[in-house]
């Protein structure tokens, strides 16, 4: 094909509606109101941006915010993979009902997970209640923000894992069984590495579900300035004193923190497609 | 997803595999974590809402719902999940036509762009409205000469909810569509129906299964946005407010049984979205063994 084009010739009709329709939405709803966020930054200018996202009650949300997200993806990647490994391997009763479940953080309105955890681990709640003695504070403290964050991220990584277990060819492990490798060399030297890239993808998608999140948080935290504050609900709090610059620049702060993890995110599908096609 | 379950090759039996013959105790062991570790995390939270809205009996948890409040907040939200969920229905099916059946230049971009809502935080997504419609915002002060109200009002908890949603339809229906290619509808051309009657006669059927999935997941989503819903609403009891709005209200006024209540409407919707993604999945992969297995064949 010698000529390009920007699209190929097709007997199939309506591009033009579809097309049009689709990118013309899409202007609407997401790219002009998104691109009004960055537009605002640019009237601020670079030292009161500064200023504002540097502000120490801002860094301090953002440490909050970033290691209970982190935590909160490495205990899902642990316990996800676990879980994962269990729905693809074995069987046993009650299974399809576990698989099910498995989506409810997702399917739960955060505010109700939010009100649900706080009554879980509030000092006299079900499970608070014997933490306390132990002199362990689980709500209202950043412990209660890892645990929410830890709620929402668990389906990202088990239905990520899912299908590339699934995958997994067994003649493969097999093999490296009839050459003597006993379970954890199989495990550590054929399995990891096969599910590698689905791992770190589930990993990445809880990591950047936690960093944004606000409803199931925000009830548990206990919403203390410098300690138990997080970035989202520090946007609100400045939308609410009508500091419209306060809460745009920390919102692109954040924004752009999404945006560089769903690029490794991209960036990892096409490590993890152009691997497999290299091997096939 | 779960597709690819169907295609599987079936696994050899345990016995005659050395990897199957392994000891007992790390199933027993992984199960347990398992069962753990999701009992933890999934089902105490879930038996708390309902706990704490059954605390003082079933006449308390109905006396929840008798309150003009709560009844303005249920219909607001269906109100809002009624605009949203066609909305994003039209896009999805206009989006996944001119990305599945067409090669045209940009379209791994077009992709990623519609999934850009997914990585906004839902505090951004209301924001992004405020500084649009509110009244610093862009257009605010035309709004308020001319007397319309966006922010703080029912538009703008439209919008924030149709942005958060907005990828749920097209990202269900694009894969499913690339994978399944464009012969039928070429056939169905060939012999002479006009484009409408392709997309009702032949597309149509062949994706109402992963169709009536995204509606599900967006209609889940709409009717429990909390944080960009509640960035625009403005809180204004029995006006702006949503179910899960509601919920906070009650929850911070320290009227826990209502709140729990009104938590539990939701929690049983998350339920009836569980259910219903099963029971079509179990539909899609029935359909997927029947159509697809001979098209995937070919490549």
């Amino acid at each position: 094909m010698s000529r390009f084009y920007f699209k190929q010739p097709s007997v199939i009709p309506g591009f033009g509606l579809t097309f049009g329709y689709t990118v013309f939405y899409l202007s609407l709803i997401v790219l002009v109101p998104l691109s009004a966020l960055f537009f605002k930054t640019t009237n601020l200018g670079w030292a009161e941006f500064w200023r504002i996202v540097s502000d120490p009650r801002v860094v301090a949300s953002y440490r909050l915010t970033f290691g209970a997200s982190l935590i909160g993806a490495l205990i899902n990647a642990v316990f996800g993979f676990a879980v994962a490994w269990t729905l693809v391997r074995y069987t046993f009763p009650g299974k399809k009902i576990i698989d099910a479940m498995v989506d409810l953080p997702f399917a739960l309105p955060t505010a109700v997970s939010g009100i649900a955890l706080t009554a879980i681990y509030a000092p006299n709640g079900w499970i608070g209640q014997y933490l306390e003695p132990l002199g362990i504070k689980a709500a209202f403290s950043p412990l209660g923000v890892t645990i929410a964050l830890t709620f929402i991220g668990l389906p990202f990584v088990v239905r990520t894992l899912q299908p590339a277990l699934e995958d997994l060819d067994s003649a493969v492990e097999e093999a490296a069984a009839s050459l003597g490798a006993n379970r954890v060399q199989t495990f550590a030297r054929i399995i990891l590495p096969t599910v590698l890239p689905a791992l770190l993808t589930g990993f990445a998608l809880a990591f950047a579900r936690a960093l944004g999140e606000y409803g199931s948080v925000v009830f548990i935290s206990g919403n203390m300035p410098m300690q138990t504050e997080i970035t989202a609900l520090l946007i609100i709090t400045k939308l609410e004193q009508f500091d419209y610059p306060g809460a745009t620049a920390i919102a692109v702060v954040m924004l752009v923190a999404s945006f560089a993890i769903l690029l490794f995110i991209n960036l990892l599908q096409w490590w993890s497609s152009h691997r497999y096609r290299a091997g096939a | 997803m779960a597709g690819t379950i169907a295609l599987r090759k079936q696994p050899l039996p345990d016995v005659t595999s050395p990897v199957g013959a392994q000891k007992p105790w790390i199933k027993w062991l992984l199960v347990s974590l398992t069962l753990g570790f999701l009992t933890l995390f999934l089902f105490v939270p879930l038996a708390a809402v309902f706990t704490e809205a059954l605390r003082k009996g079933i006449a308390a948890y109905f006396a929840s719902f008798n309150d003009p409040a709560a009844l303005a907040a249920i219909k607001l939200t269906l109100i809002t999940a009624a605009i949203a969920v066609p909305l994003n229905l039209v896009f999805g099916l206009a989006a996944a036509w001119a990305i599945a059946k067409f090669n045209f230049a940009g379209r791994n971009l077009l992709i990623t762009l519609i999934d850009l809502p997914f990585a906004v935080s839902p505090v951004i997504s209301g924001l992004i409205y405020v500084l649009l419609f509110g009244l610093q915002g862009w257009l605010g002060p035309w709004l308020a000469e001319h007397d319309l109200k966006v922010i703080f009002a029912v538009p703008g908890i439209v919008l924030a909810t149709i942005f958060v949603t907005f990828p749920f339809v097209a990202r269900e229906l694009i894969p499913l569509m690339q994978e399944q290619g464009s012969e039928e509808e070429q056939a169905a051309l060939v012999l002479g129906a006009n484009g409408w009657q392709t997309f009702w006669r032949v597309t149509l059927p062949n994706v109402k299964w992963a169709l009536l999935y995204g509606v599900i997941l967006c209609n889940a989503r709409a009717m429990g946005e909390f944080g960009a819903v509640s960035v625009v609403s403005g809180h204004i009891r029995g006006q702006t407010n949503t179910i899960p709005l509601h919920v906070e209200i009650l929850y911070n006024e320290y009227n826990f049984v209502a709140a729990f209540a009104v938590a539990s409407l939701l929690a049983i919707l998350a339920l009836l979205t569980l259910a219903a993604k099963s029971l079509v999945e179990w539909q899609a992969r029935r359909q997927t063994a029947d159509t697809l297995e001979p098209t995937a064949a070919e490549d």
